[in-house]
């Protein structure tokens, strides 16, 4: 919703989506603190991971902690380093939640976690193929980008920072460039560290931004949550809005005529 | 007979069905997916897939996770 009250809605692939905060579900100290973040931060859609089952012993599922019928599940690809991996994950993603999204990260290094872009093309446009709705977390790189979209991406998931580093947006002018250029939503994903980090992402023009650690891993995961929540839609307000131009001297808000003693 | 579940030797008494399979290990059907012999199973086979000696099984389910995935 727009100060003016406007409806504003964030559309991917043709679904509707109020808020633009997409969260994580790794990282919380419990699945209750995790439930209660999601409904602070108004989610309407959580990334979640495709794992082995532990056949061992029976544990809760995450899933008795997440309102599917307000939060959409996205299943991601997360931990995978070839395009064959990510596309066998995203097929088994499928399967087990019975949705054709999939956020697909197919990691290049394990140090900084940045993605191997070439696979991750590679993979897109494969997963294009069998009828996926694909949204890929990619560098904050304008032509990487636009191969993404030419595969048939329905959104790029530029990184801020690292995942997980908190670092908040580190190129700020690529990602204006990659806004200006994209014709698909752009989700910042990965390296927001607080609040103000996310603001920035929506003022620069990103369309939504996805976070996890920097939600799970605060000291107050719920009061974080309401934070991001916030700020994304203030940040969303401001690039609306129009920010004035910087300027190098002052400008008095004041009027100089009238002034008491002149 | 022994098949590879989630990477690790597993032994059945015989033939069972993928749905009969699951039950025995008390895993809701619903919230999982399985692959067999690196073919991802649509959930309304389980039933009439049967699992063979030999077999490689996959069964996944959705953990958390999201931006900090930290990979293997």
């Amino acid at each position: 919703m727009t100060a003016a009250g406007a409806p504003d809605p964030l559309v991917i692939a043709g679904r509707t989506f109020t808020s633009r905060l997409i969260l994580g579900t790794g990282k919380y100290p419990s699945p209750e603190i995790m439930q209660a973040a999601h409904q602070a931060g108004g989610t309407e859609m959580v990334t979640v991971a495709v794992r082995r089952v532990d056949i061992t012993r029976r544990s809760a599922s995450l899933l008795d902690f997440i309102d599917t019928s307000a939060i959409m599940l996205l299943p991601n690809t997360a931990g995978c380093y070839t395009a064959e991996d990510a596309i066998r994950t995203a097929h088994l993603g499928r399967e087990a939640g019975l949705s054709h999204w999939v956020k697909l990260e197919v990691i290049g290094d394990e140090a900084t976690l940045f993605p191997d872009t070439a696979a991750l093309v590679e993979a897109t446009q494969v997963l294009v193929k069998d009828g996926f709705v694909v949204l890929p977390y990619t560098n904050d790189d304008p032509i990487v980008c636009r191969k993404l979209e030419d595969a048939g991406a329905v959104a790029v998931m530029p990184a801020g920072a690292p995942i997980g580093s908190g670092l908040g947006i580190q190129n700020v002018t690529n990602l204006r460039i990659i806004r200006e250029q994209a014709r698909v939503p752009v989700i910042v994903d990965a390296g927001v560290g607080t609040a103000s980090d996310a603001a920035l992402a929506m003022e620069l023009g990103a369309d939504a931004v996805l976070l996890n650690t920097a939600v799970a891993g605060a000291r107050d995961p719920i009061a974080m949550a309401a934070a991001m929540k916030h700020a994304v839609i203030a940040g969303r307000l401001a690039h609306l809005a129009g920010r004035i131009p910087k300027r190098l001297y002052a400008s008095a808000s004041s009027p100089i005529d009238g002034m008491v003693g002149r | 007979m022994t098949i590879q579940l989630n990477g690790d030797p597993f032994d059945l008494d015989g033939p069972i069905s993928v749905a009969a399979l699951l039950a025995s290990l008390q895993i809701d059907p619903r919230r999982v997916a399985v692959e067999l012999n690196l073919v991802v199973l649509k959930r309304a086979t389980f039933e009439t897939t049967i699992v063979q000696a030999g077999d490689s099984m996959e069964i996944v389910n959705f953990v958390g996770g999201g931006a900090p995935e930290a990979g293997r």
